[in-house]
């Protein structure tokens, strides 16, 4: 990933250090381009547009590193007037997203420091990491014909949209929501921002400062429990029905 | 099926319980080759893994809509406020 000062520190002459052989870094996409000479005018409608577009995953990652929710408003806030002030040093050397990510990410953990909080994602203790992520009762025994294969009845059926598919779709959001609350802190975090907020693995990586691998880890473990309760969900309103 | 053919039929050298710990990192595009083949010949034999991808594919697409929280009005208002100041004729940004 392409480095770039954040907006509250002056920007070194990082050109300097493409040499030849050395790929250019990836200019930011026309469509961003565009975007960032609007901010500069002071456009309000281009900067409206991404504070609402972008706050509420920002105040999700700042959450990651500061123990309330006023903090993380009063984080997510200093980064947008870091933006308006810094906007003019943005060199589009990575997108504009990640440039704006990269000032959350440092004035969050910044804040989490002096908070006390300062417990790094990528240090704490890995209660949630292990075991199986499905019941090993619904596979086979080892000295079975088909060992660790689905057992008939363990095996997962297609879920059947109901008739009246809008109001189970808001039905099983509110259960997804909720069922989200349940999930141990780091997993809740790396689900949200990666499957709610739509945020690449890299962002979240770099937002959280987890390598891929535990990312990965983090998320398949949040999605497998989070799809359990779906399944138990649609199941039980095919007893029902 | 003896031991020795089911190894050589693709898609029977993984499990149903191996498969379902791959799912993430399949979709994530972080499989190696061969394993990625042998888990895609294993989803066209298996409609319960197959199921279970689908639903996991569900889950995501689903999780998409959940409803979020942004900043407060009075938050984005103010921001709004300061960027128009600082972009008001005679301010510093100009």
């Amino acid at each position: 990933m392409q480095r770039e000062a954040p907006a509250t520190v002056s920007t070194a002459p990082q050109q300097a250090m493409v040499g030849p052989g050395v790929p250019a870094p990836r200019a930011a996409d026309p469509d961003d381009r565009e975007l960032v000479e609007r901010l500069r005018l002071g456009d309000e409608a281009a900067f409206s547009g991404i504070v609402s577009g972008w706050s509420p995953m920002m105040l999700r990652v700042a959450r990651g590193h500061v123990s309330t929710d006023a903090s993380c408003e009063e984080v997510v806030q200093e980064t947008w007037m870091a933006v308006i002030r810094g906007i003019d040093r943005f060199e589009g050397r990575s997108s504009l997203r990640t440039w704006v990510f990269r000032i959350l990410t440092n004035l969050a953990k910044t804040r989490g420091v002096r908070e006390a909080r300062s417990v790094p994602m990528s240090s704490w203790a890995p209660a949630d990491v292990g075991g199986p992520t499905v019941d090993p009762d619904r596979f086979r025994a080892a000295d079975d014909q088909y060992p660790h294969n689905w057992t008939p009845v363990g095996a997962p059926t297609p879920w059947q949209a109901g008739p009246e598919q809008s109001a189970v779709a808001g039905e099983t959001r509110e259960l997804l929501g909720a069922a989200l609350q349940e999930l141990p802190e780091r997993q809740r975090l790396v689900v949200t921002l990666r499957d709610v907020h739509g945020l690449s693995s890299n962002e979240v990586c770099a937002a959280l400062d987890l390598s891929p691998a535990n990312q990965r880890v983090l998320l398949h473990r949040g999605r497998a429990k989070l799809r359990a309760v779906l399944e138990d969900y649609y199941r039980g309103s095919e007893v029902a029905s | 099926m003896t031991e020795e053919t089911r190894d050589a039929v693709p898609g029977m050298t993984i499990t149903c319980q191996e498969v379902v710990e791959l799912v993430t990192d399949y979709l994530e595009g972080e499989l190696d080759d061969s394993t990625r083949a042998e888990l895609e010949a294993h989803l066209a034999l298996c409609p319960g893994c197959d199921a279970y991808l689908t639903q996991m594919r569900a889950t995501i697409d689903e999780l998409g809509h959940v409803p979020v929280e942004s900043l407060s009005e009075e938050a984005q208002d103010g921001l709004m406020a300061a960027f128009r100041s600082f972009h008001a004729p005679g301010s510093a940004g100009t």
